[in-house]
């Protein structure tokens, strides 16, 4: 059995460890939020935190998770509070949605590591997360949104 | 007429004498300065002491020539990949920029959600268009950019054998540096990829002998 820590509960699991993370949270423990979108870390669909470093859980076996803390988009926020998901609703970013649970984890990272990034900043740090629907746009004005958010103190939904 | 014959071989007889004396000269004044001419047109780093064991000896000819064979693998994709010239690594047999367009970053592990480990797992990922592995993945920091992508032999060596371009290495930190993981690793790059152009086994000793011979960086 492996123990793993996700979004602050501890779960039993009985799978190989070679095992990727994504196939793990989805089917074993019922996360649906993360998304398979290539199997080869070339799309971000499947982006989650471990301890807060945003990882591609398609390629990450879960032996890797093991005594470590694991955040997907249902434990981004107690109440979906976070600045970035208050601006994603405000400016309704989504189309289809599909890429949106990975486009949001990056976009955390790097609200946490720069709290007032500029559009370089949010090349760097979204360019491994593609949108087929190409809301790329509403992406970039959400990051901007909940950046200005979270320097006015308004995160409150 | 005879006189006109006479006059010519006396014109002519005299510079032929001196010309075959000037050259026993000249052939004889070669020898004794051969000497004292190198025999390799080679420049000598004295960043790194050469070894003077009596077991040791310094052979420039040597030492460029495993040089040279050292450079071939230092700029395969395997290598190279990871030492760009710019701040993104490249990817692939055809050392494309790494898609995505991941950036280096101060320290070398990437930036934001798209540092190295983020992808690149402690081992090879199985499959193909999969990021191969190492629990080191990185680039060289910003302050020490390593960079390997355009250097010619001469460039490369002087840059390997400068503690401050080359990761501020001794001599013998650069001979471990050979069982370095990373250095290893290319050997096993996962599927899809091609392995540097020679063994490691025989990387290693071209490497070793390139500084135990006294660490010439070649002419070009």
């Amino acid at each position: 059995m492996i123990t793993l820590n996700v979004n602050q509960k501890k779960y039993e699991v009985d799978v190989d460890p070679n095992t990727t993370l994504l196939w793990v949270i989805r089917d074993e423990l019922g996360l649906t939020g993360t998304k398979f979108g290539c199997g080869v870390a070339q799309c971000g669909a499947c982006t989650i935190h471990l301890n807060g470093e945003a990882v591609r859980s398609c390629v990450t076996k879960v032996s890797r998770a093991v005594g470590q803390t694991i955040t997907t988009i249902e434990g981004l926020s107690k109440n979906n509070n976070h600045p970035l998901q208050l601006a994603w609703q405000e400016i309704d970013a989504p189309q289809c949605g599909y890429c949106h649970s990975g486009q949001l984890m990056s976009a955390a990272v790097l609200l946490r590591e720069n709290p007032n990034p500029t559009d370089e900043d949010i090349d760097s740090a979204m360019a491994g997360n593609i949108c087929r629907c190409g809301t790329y746009l509403r992406i970039r004005k959400g990051i901007h949104l909940a950046a200005e958010m979270q320097r006015k103190g308004n995160t409150k939904g | 007429m005879n006189q006109q014959k006479k006059n010519f071989r006396l014109n002519h007889y005299v510079p032929v004498r001196t010309i075959v004396v000037m050259l026993i000269i000249s052939v004889m004044i070669g020898f004794i300065t051969a000497g004292f001419k190198d025999k390799e047109s080679v420049v000598k780093d004295d960043s790194i002491t050469v070894n003077h064991d009596e077991h040791y000896y310094a052979d420039s000819t040597e030492s460029v020539a495993a040089f040279m064979q050292v450079y071939k693998v230092l700029m395969s994709p395997r290598c190279m990949n990871c030492h760009p010239s710019g701040d993104i690594p490249l990817q692939g047999d055809d050392s494309h920029l790494h898609t995505m367009s991941p950036q280096r970053g101060k320290d070398g592990k990437g930036v934001y959600a798209m540092k190295c480990a983020n992808c690149h797992q402690p081992e090879n990922t199985p499959g193909l268009h999969t990021p191969p592995g190492n629990p080191n993945w990185h680039l060289p920091a910003a302050d020490m950019k390593l960079v390997f992508q355009g250097r010619t032999p001469n460039e490369l060596a002087k840059q390997l054998l400068d503690p401050s371009q080359n990761g501020h290495k001794s001599k013998e930190q650069l001979v471990a540096h050979a069982s370095d993981g990373l250095v290893l690793g290319a050997w096993n790059p996962g599927e899809g990829r091609s392995v540097p152009p020679m063994s490691y086994d025989d990387f290693k000793k071209a490497w070793l002998t390139w500084i135990e011979k006294g660490a010439y960086a070649p002419q070009q």
